[in-house]
């Protein structure tokens, strides 16, 4: 069992590819994707993600863009910000519209695979809020 | 070449400038010249004309007294005594005596003659009692005129004399009195009147015999012309007379219509001797208009002070032009050493600006080359951790050596892209070189937009080139080429950061020029801004984004490129720069 379902979204493919050999090595089920568009389209199709890691800069639809619709299609998946320096400023713009957090590239792993856990706990916590929430209001409802 | 170019372009411009100095400068000074020497010198003529006619009336005067006076002294003697009285020759000679002590040796010798030309009685130093002057014209002349004057002849004496008469009656038959007047004190009379160094006078008579001592040497005219000069003085006395006594206008004396001489006949010629001398001549009517006294001088006598006035004049005006041209050359010189400095210093605060600009852009690509190099930090980052957990599982895995494998060549290739993209960084940010060098522009416009790639792709602009694969190469400073086609593309990019779309990069040529044009499809520049984006410090970037000086820079590089750099755009649908550099231009004359 995985520590955590990620998708890694990052228009550097050697990028992306090696940092899921590493996340893989830790235990986590990492799924590529390389912009925007296609992040949404694997966050469809993999229901299990927890976490995004989700690179700021990349060409056509941004980071911050990507963000937005995947908070607005998948309200509890959490995403991790991967900045640059440059684009800092955006980052925690988008830790306004909603992120769990944004990290410097290039990032200590340990450190990742640690935001990466938190935010899977945080996931899973918020999502056993809701069964709990569910499984009480059906109880309610049957008393 | 170009400091040759620079040189002669100075020369050229410090002669346009002293021959326009000298210009302005001389011209009014020659005009106000000429116009006060020509006043000077028609009022020198005026005043030089009217004193010699007043000159000559006055000794017309005097002379024309003497003589009255002499036949009032005859008139006088004929009549205080009896004619007996006066046929005694010694009576005669006592009273001629008389007269000689009275008036010097005036009175030569006194003769009494009848009727019949016989001189009854004589007083004199001649031989000359009873002499016959039957025949003389004199007698005849002197026999019906209360008193005569005659002309200057030689008579039975053999020399040159001339007599004044006077005609009295006794016992109903007429007799004459006549006396004989020397002809040395009457020439030192007339010629009393001497002017300058040449100027003289003596008589003439209608037949144009001196009646008086002739001019001397080269002053002496023509028989014809001295009979011309009595022939013009009649037609003039003849004019006056007809316009109730105002002075004809060729012959007319400056200065003398508002005098009271104007009534006195004095005529002004202007007479060309046989020797090329030109004479000034003032001539009056003497003796009932039966001798002409003629006053001649050399013109250049006459007007000897006018010419030492020109010649002053001249001098002052010359020395004054000469000061005028050393000034012109010395002020002019110092404008275009002022001038050459005020452009190298320009020269040198341009190329500061540029590279100002330079550094600008440089710090603007940094954002992104930052980026665009932690990438590839971030693989080998990652590659190297991946290597550090594979370790971690142990050397000997037979597996794990090909990861290592791929895992370094990953580094080496991500250290390689790393390398380039700061090779591409620091050959643009290198100090700016302004050498004019042989430049293949489709190899600059490849270069910067390889430059501004990563740029683009993030700000979703794609860069398309449509380059003339035979473009002839230009002369220009390869930095500075590549700083204008920078800026441009960087500020197409920049416009469309947001909403993406297109560039395109073209160059042609023709045998004359070569033209680059960068077409964007962006928002456009709004028709307010687009007369002021050449100007320096003109931005419409945020605060702290843009310096200003970008296309600044641009309309400076080309201007020295002798080339032309303009703008087209249209708000919504793009903008269009378009550069045209000369070949021929760059290949004959650089820049000045």
């Amino acid at each position: 069992m995985a520590i955590a379902q990620v998708l890694l979204v990052d228009d550097e493919v050697p990028f992306v590819e090696a940092l899921i050999r590493r996340l893989t090595k830790r235990d986590m089920a990492v799924i590529p994707a390389y912009d925007g568009p296609g992040a949404l389209a694997k966050l469809k199709e993999n229901a299990r993600v927890e976490v995004v890691i989700l690179d700021v800069k990349m060409p056509g639809m941004d980071g911050i863009e990507t963000l937005g619709e995947i908070k607005k299609a998948h309200p509890l998946v959490e995403v991790i910000m991967l900045t640059g320096h440059a684009t800092v400023e955006s980052a925690i713009e988008g830790m306004k519209k909603g992120a769990f957090d944004y990290l410097m590239k290039p990032c200590d792993i340990d450190v990742l695979v640690g935001k990466v856990t938190e935010a899977a706990a945080r996931k899973r916590r918020h999502e056993e809020k809701i069964i709990e929430a569910q499984i009480r209001e059906i109880t309610t409802r049957r008393t | 070449m170009q400091t040759d170019d620079r040189q002669s372009y100075y020369a050229g411009l410090r002669f346009r400038m002293i021959v326009v100095v000298v210009l302005v400068s001389l011209a009014p000074m020659a005009l106000v010249s000429g116009i006060i020497l020509y006043q000077f010198s028609s009022y020198s003529h005026q005043m030089v004309h009217a004193h010699l006619g007043e000159l000559v009336l006055k000794h017309r005067q005097d002379i024309e007294s003497f003589i009255k006076q002499r036949l009032s002294d005859i008139s006088h003697l004929s009549k205080s005594f009896m004619f007996e009285q006066l046929q005694d020759s010694e009576f005669l000679q006592q009273r001629l005596w008389t007269l000689q002590e009275e008036y010097g040796f005036v009175f030569v010798d006194i003769g009494l003659i009848d009727e019949e030309g016989r001189q009854e009685a004589y007083a004199g130093p001649f031989e000359l009692s009873r002499a016959d002057y039957s025949r003389a014209e004199w007698f005849h002349k002197a026999l019906k005129s209360p008193g005569y004057i005659s002309d200057v002849f030689l008579g039975l004496r053999g020399h040159p004399h001339f007599i004044v008469a006077v005609r009295r009656h006794w016992r109903g038959s007429p007799w004459i009195l006549r006396a004989t007047i020397d002809f040395a004190a009457f020439n030192t009379l007339v010629e009393t009147l001497s002017v300058g160094k040449t100027g003289t006078a003596f008589i003439l008579n209608r037949e144009g015999e001196f009646q008086t001592r002739p001019p001397k040497g080269e002053m002496k005219l023509t028989k014809e012309q001295y009979m011309s000069l009595f022939r013009k003085s009649d037609e003039a006395l003849l004019a006056r007379e007809q316009a109730g006594g105002r002075e004809p206008e060729a012959q007319d004396v400056g200065g003398f219509l508002d005098d009271p001489l104007k009534e006195s006949q004095v005529f002004t010629f202007k007479k060309g001797g046989e020797s090329g001398g030109k004479f000034i001549i003032v001539a009056s009517f003497l003796k009932s208009n039966e001798w002409l006294l003629i006053f001649q001088q050399e013109y250049s006598d006459a007007f000897a002070r006018l010419k030492r006035t020109q010649i002053t004049a001249g001098f002052i005006s010359f020395l004054g032009a000469l000061s005028i041209i050393f000034m012109a050359v010395v002020v002019s010189t110092r404008m275009v050493k002022r001038i050459a400095r005020l452009r190298t210093e320009k020269e040198m605060m341009s190329q500061q600006i540029i590279e100002t600009g330079k550094l600008a852009s440089v710090g603007e690509l940094a954002a992104g080359i930052a980026h665009e190099i932690n990438n590839p930090v971030a693989i080998m980052v990652e590659e190297a951790g991946w290597i550090q957990d594979l370790l971690g599982d142990g050397i000997e895995d037979g597996k794990n050596l090909e990861e290592f494998k791929r895992a370094l060549g990953q580094i080496e290739t991500q250290g390689h892209r790393c390398k380039e993209i700061t090779h591409k960084l620091l050959s643009f940010a290198r100090k700016t070189d302004a050498r004019v060098q042989t430049v293949q522009l489709n190899d600059v416009v490849t270069e910067v937009v390889d430059l501004l790639s990563q740029k683009s792709r993030y700000a979703n602009v794609e860069a398309e080139v449509s380059l003339q694969p035979d473009l002839p190469p230009i002369q220009a400073s390869l930095t500075e080429m590549q700083q204008v086609l920078m800026n441009i593309v960087h500020n197409a990019v920049d416009a469309m950061e947001k909403t993406g779309g297109k560039i395109l990069i073209r160059t042609d040529a023709d045998a004359d020029q070569v033209r680059l044009s960068i077409t964007d499809t962006g928002p456009g520049i709004p028709e307010s801004s687009l007369g002021r984006i050449f100007d320096p410090f003109f931005t419409t970037k945020p605060v702290g984004k843009g310096t200003g000086l970008g296309l600044s820079i641009c309309y400076g590089i080309v201007n020295k490129m002798r080339g032309r750099i303009d703008v087209e755009s249209q708000v919504g649908k793009g903008t269009t720069f378009r550069i045209v550099l000369p070949l021929k231009e760059q290949a004959g004359k650089k820049h000045p």
